[in-house]
């Protein structure tokens, strides 16, 4: 009788999910050559992406990229929870909505907006800079892009995840606090001893969806590329280098190679990362 | 909810200033490329490159012109994928919804064989980068004639494993089996038990993995880039990727375009944010039920 009900979202499963990964499988194991057509040539193309410089670049690229912004997104979210956990007033409330506001952005609206801030005809960062007569920094730029794409996630994520840990900050019992007081305990050890290891769980919970994303990071630098030029290449993550190979070059086989290659790593990066929080997981 | 506030009126009232001062600057900080988007999307070209004050609206104001232009260029090309990214949404999202509800009541409520095994791929699936499907089934529609047609993008936004969790995790918490026992002994069908007695318990939850879906489909950029080459087809997201690639790519011949491209950002948002403003109840309701679990 519980078929009747997850049967038809087992269709979907098994059409949308099973099949093109089961099917992405089979296409990477061949090769499309101009004299003598596609052939079998097992995992060729595996070997060709893990020694692919463009593959190993951008692969390298999201996981520095994870490195720096989700700590900092994590960091910046919790602290705004924490604020808006421990001062209520009108303006906070005010806040926690504003704060929250860029995810109801589509991340290619976001990085279209951040586009244009960071643009030197019409951004504003060369008054702001002018006003303190210095040269203003091109987020566009191949040094400092890295920076550019840091602020455009964390500008759309943080408020999310602030929500998200916000959530749980309201559901810690408050009779803990008074108990935590009565023993002389301050604000600051409230916050570092009770409250975060309460939402412990929450915090694991962002970390894993912000690693699965940042791992395909695709949209941002793909709209900023037409306004970067030189700067984003076709190859800038594993995922644009993916696009490209399948829709730019149709090598479909080994574009299939590289997302699942790809879907490798980030399903074997969170299932480690599970593994070794495996106590705390209570989400799952 | 209220335990909290009950606890917050206990205490002296605190002012917290420096802490309120950080958070203004926070709020400032998030505000801004929206406040740069309201100001320069009332801006004509001159205004937008004339070399003005980039944080200040020009001496022109223009919005009505802005707008009309916007809706009128390229035979009101806009307009049609305002039209698609809102007929995605709801098709994708209504239609996940459904699937998610059911599923999610199906595996919190019912033993039956391979449950334990299936759920466990549901959760499975919760990691695999939904990019990584887009080549195969790219494929897999060209072979079936689906590719640039509405049905290539809302199919694949059918599938929602993370709406399935939540509706298990709210089901098993908010129907009691006493009810459900109860409705069969009174004669009641399963379907009809579903639908007449879980279904209403269920409605907030619902309401969340509703918004959830439907934001899904209408942010989503990749899938329809991929599986669309017909412009009339295209959502909004990848129509206006397309506008700032035209118009970077020549950007002396252009500058019009980039006027239409900071309205079609502006635009673009309303929807969302006012949705997002009248619903927040239920927003903050599910992603709690999924930060807590």
């Amino acid at each position: 009788m519980g078929w009747l009900f997850v049967g038809p979202f087992g269709i979907v499963f098994l059409a949308f999910l099973i099949a093109p990964l089961a099917y992405a499988l089979y296409l990477s194991l061949f090769q499309k050559r101009l004299i003598g057509g596609t052939s079998f040539v097992f995992l060729d193309n595996y070997v060709k992406a893990f020694t692919d410089p463009s593959f190993l670049s951008g692969s390298w690229f999201v996981i520095r990229f994870s490195l720096v912004a989700i700590p900092l997104q994590i960091i910046v979210a919790l602290a705004m929870a924490l604020i808006l956990d421990a001062v209520t007033s009108l303006f906070t409330r005010f806040s926690r909505l504003m704060i929250f506001l860029p995810y109801a952005i589509p991340t290619v609206i976001g990085a279209v907006m951040w586009g244009f801030l960071y643009s030197k005809s019409f951004g504003p960062l060369s008054d702001i800079f002018g006003l303190f007569g210095a040269t203003p920094p091109d987020f566009l730029s191949s040094n400092l892009i890295f920076y550019g794409l840091v602020n455009v996630v964390t500008w759309q994520w943080a408020g999310y995840y602030m929500i998200i840990l916000y959530a749980a900050l309201q559901g810690i019992d408050p009779t803990l606090y008074e108990a935590a007081r009565m023993d002389g305990a301050g604000k600051w050890q409230i916050a570092l001893r009770i409250k975060i290891p309460l939402i412990a769980p929450a915090l694991l919970l962002i970390l894993v969806f912000s690693l699965i994303g940042t791992l395909q990071f695709f949209n941002e630098p793909q709209i900023l590329r037409s306004l970067a030029a030189g700067t984003i290449g076709p190859d800038f993550t594993p995922n644009m280098y993916a696009y490209q190979q399948a829709f730019s070059l149709a090598n479909f086989n080994y574009g299939s190679a590289i997302s699942f290659a790809l879907g490798g790593i980030v399903f074997i990066g969170v299932y480690v990362f599970l593994f070794f929080t495996r106590k705390r997981r209570s989400f799952l | 909810m209220s335990d909290r506030s009950r606890a917050g009126a206990r205490r002296r009232p605190q002012r917290h200033l420096p802490l309120q001062v950080l958070l203004g600057f926070l709020v400032v900080y998030f505000l801004v490329p929206f406040w740069w988007v309201i100001v320069n999307s009332s801006k004509d070209a001159p205004g937008l490159f004339g070399g003005g004050n980039t944080l200040w609206f020009a001496d022109q104001i223009d919005y009505l012109g802005n707008l009309s232009q916007l809706f009128t260029y390229d035979g009101g090309i806009y307009g049609r994928w305002i039209l698609n990214s809102t007929l995605y949404a709801l098709a994708g999202g209504i239609g996940a919804t459904i699937l998610s509800v059911m599923a999610g009541y199906g595996f919190a409520k019912y033993r039956f064989a391979a449950r334990r095994f299936s759920f466990a791929l549901v959760l499975g699936a919760l990691m695999v980068p939904a990019t990584a499907l887009v080549i195969p089934t790219f494929i897999m529609f060209a072979e079936l004639g689906l590719t640039n047609t509405i049905w290539a993008v809302i199919l694949p936004s059918l599938l929602n494993p993370f709406g399935v969790y939540l509706m298990h995790v709210y089901a098993r918490d908010a129907v009691p089996d006493e009810i459900l026992d109860a409705a069969r002994a009174d004669g009641a069908g399963e379907i009809r038990t579903f639908l007449r007695i879980a279904f209403p318990l269920m409605r907030p939850a619902v309401v969340t993995v509703l918004l959830l879906s439907a934001v899904a489909s209408w942010n989503n950029y990749f899938l329809p880039l991929a599986m669309l080459s017909d412009n009339r087809l295209f959502p909004v997201t990848v129509g206006l990727g397309l506008w700032q690639g035209i118009a970077s790519a020549n950007n002396a011949g252009s500058t019009s375009l980039w006027s239409l491209i900071i309205m079609g950002a502006l635009v673009s948002v309303i929807p969302l944010v006012i949705a997002f403003f009248t619903l927040q109840r239920h927003w903050r309701g599910g992603l709690s039920l999924g930060g807590l679990r």
